[in-house]
């Protein structure tokens, strides 16, 4: 019916992929966008430098929760080196949807998320 | 505020006439649905040429100039003063200071006001249904000063809990009340006047946030019994850029100046100054001249139309929202039902967030408000992140219900709805 809430989005809304957490993750990380309240958890299971699993929770916007869906099918079984390496617009032309400027922190939040647990980080420095 | 018995129905049909924006469609032409006159209301013809006119023809520095434009320019600017006064029932012009907004208006009461009289321990109570604006300069003299910040709680309806309010002003030093008249998330109408009457008697002033309750109701400052009343001219038809400060006249002309420049003193010399009489004192600098006398275009307009038929207006659309909302599986009102409930209507949407809401209404030409409306204390308080927000001024009418309820039904499919 809508550009923004194509088919593909609305599955991956309502059938998330990749759904729930990891048992012993070795990386883990969770952010939130402080103004709407969406929320992505991301655990990944490494072997060496590739990621062998992946999870993500979380709630939020349609947008917000069929990106993480999406990158998580996008990076799975990739090296955190290919991680680091994707952009912003890689996920963006992955959703394939239009996104207004208004909604770029909701499709982009799992990807900061999964960026942050590639990198090793814990914490973002305040 | 009650209504007059008998105020004739609006003619909306006509009003409409008067918005040019009404008139365009959006989102490949779709007839704009406009539901956000909380966030700000459109502006009627008269005051778009209000504005245009000014520069069109009256454009000059006011106060300054000997010539003929900038004495033009100083008599509308001062005329639009007073017909804000008149509007609002002030005793004098000079009771009202031009800011840019509510916001500034109470910042401009904490940083005059505040620092003159407020000491470590202070109290300023204020409430969980505030908005932003009204907490965070409190936030700051706490901070600053070591002045304390209460929070009066609402019931589960979303009315004030005036119990605690009493509580407080008997058991703390309370300063000051700061209170919303209008709740622009849940539409609460509080009752002002009983508030700033406990609080006189306890010995603090009231400061009343109308941004919400001056655009939709018969408001009336003496009625009120508040010190301050502070409002955006945005919310009430009138342009970006200019809002209302009043306060009491004694009040007003005990107060140090707030921003210092030109335009506030009565003399400068490389030792001081000595700042000049009210309203100046807090008008430093160059103010928005032409936002002021469109301001003043607006306040014709609503009195032409008249406030009590405003508002009533306002309760019949509610009257016939609240139960076809209410219909719709999933869908979670807030805001209490009754005579103290204005044009503001917040929901969610079984899990949906509001955001996704408000995309999908969009999508039928719908202009809705999702998010925490400013008032983040309060979604905490009632454990959601945000809500969609629909909200109604004058020019609103059934029809645009009947569009938003069928958008919802839509939206209800599209995202799989939990009933
Ligand atoms: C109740 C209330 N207070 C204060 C404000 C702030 O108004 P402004 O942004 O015009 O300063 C608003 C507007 O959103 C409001 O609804």
């Amino acid at each position: 019916m809508s550009d923004l809430y194509r088919e593909h989005i609305l599955d991956h809304y309502q059938h998330p992929r990749n759904y729930g957490t990891l048992e012993q993750p070795d990386r883990s990380f969770e952010d939130s966008n402080p103004l709407c309240g969406d929320r992505i958890r991301i655990d990944l299971k490494l072997s060496g430098d590739r990621i062998e699993d992946i999870r993500f929770t979380g709630r939020g916007c349609a947008i917000s929760q069929a990106a993480a869906s999406i990158l998580t099918e996008m990076v799975k079984g990739k090296s955190l080196e290919e991680v680091r390496a994707l952009g912003a617009e890689d996920l963006l032309e992955e959703l394939g949807v239009p996104i207004s400027p208004a909604r770029r922190k909701c499709a982009l939040l799992s990807l900061k998320v999964l960026k942050a647990a590639a990198y090793g980080i814990n914490e973002w420095p305040r | 505020m009650s209504t007059k018995a008998g105020t004739q129905p609006l003619d909306v049909h006509r009003i409409r006439t008067d918005f040019p924006i009404l008139q365009r469609t959006v989102r490949d032409g779709k007839p704009l649905v406009y539901l956000d006159s909380a966030a700000t209301s459109q502006k009627p013809a008269s005051v778009i040429e209000a504005l245009a006119g000014f520069y069109r023809t009256s454009n000059a520095n006011i106060h300054r100039g000997i010539y003929e434009l900038s004495e033009e320019a100083s008599i509308l600017y001062e005329e639009a003063r007073a017909k804000v006064a008149r509007f609002i029932g002030a005793s004098r012009p000079d009771e009202v200071v031009f800011v840019r907004n509510t916001t500034e208006a109470i910042n401009l009461v904490a940083r005059t006001w505040g620092v003159a009289n407020l000491q470590a321990g202070d109290v300023v109570v204020t409430t969980i249904l505030e908005h932003h604006s009204n907490i965070v300069p409190w936030h700051q003299l706490a901070a600053e000063r070591g002045i304390v910040v209460h929070f009066v709680d609402i019931d589960e309806t979303g009315r004030l809990r005036l119990d605690q309010l009493e509580t407080l002003l008997r058991t703390q030093p309370v300063k000051l009340v700061a209170v919303t008249h209008v709740s622009n998330a849940l539409g609460t109408i509080n009752p002002v006047s009983d508030i700033a009457r406990r609080a006189h008697e306890a010995g603090a002033l009231v400061l009343v946030d109308g941004a919400q309750s001056v655009p939709h109701l018969p408001v009336d400052v003496r009625a009120l019994g508040a010190d301050f009343l502070a409002f955006s001219g945005h919310k009430m038809l009138g342009p970006f850029g200019i809002g209302v400060l009043w306060a009491r006249y004694e009040l007003l002309a005990s107060l140090p100046p707030f921003l210092g420049g030109g335009g506030m003193i009565r003399t400068v010399t490389t030792e001081g100054f000595t700042p000049g009489d009210i309203p100046a004192r807090f008008e430093a600098g160059t103010p928005s001249v032409a936002d002021a006398v469109a301001l003043g275009a607006a306040v014709d307009y609503l009195e032409a139309i008249g406030m009590a038929a405003i508002r009533q207006h306002e309760v019949t659309l509610l009257a016939y929202a609240l139960p076809r909302l209410e219909e719709i599986p999933g869908i979670r009102l807030y805001g209490p039902v009754g005579e103290d409930r204005a044009g503001v209507i917040s929901f969610t949407f079984g899990d949906v967030h509001p955001h996704d809401v408000a995309a999908v209404l969009d999508l039928h030409g719908i202009a809705v408000r999702a998010g925490h409306h400013c008032t983040q204390p309060l979604m905490r308080r009632l454990g959601v992140v945000a809500t969609t927000r629909a909200s109604f001024y004058l020019y609103n009418w059934e029809a645009d219900i009947d569009r938003l309820v069928e958008a919802l039904q839509e939206a209800r499919r599209v995202l799989d709805v939990a009933g």
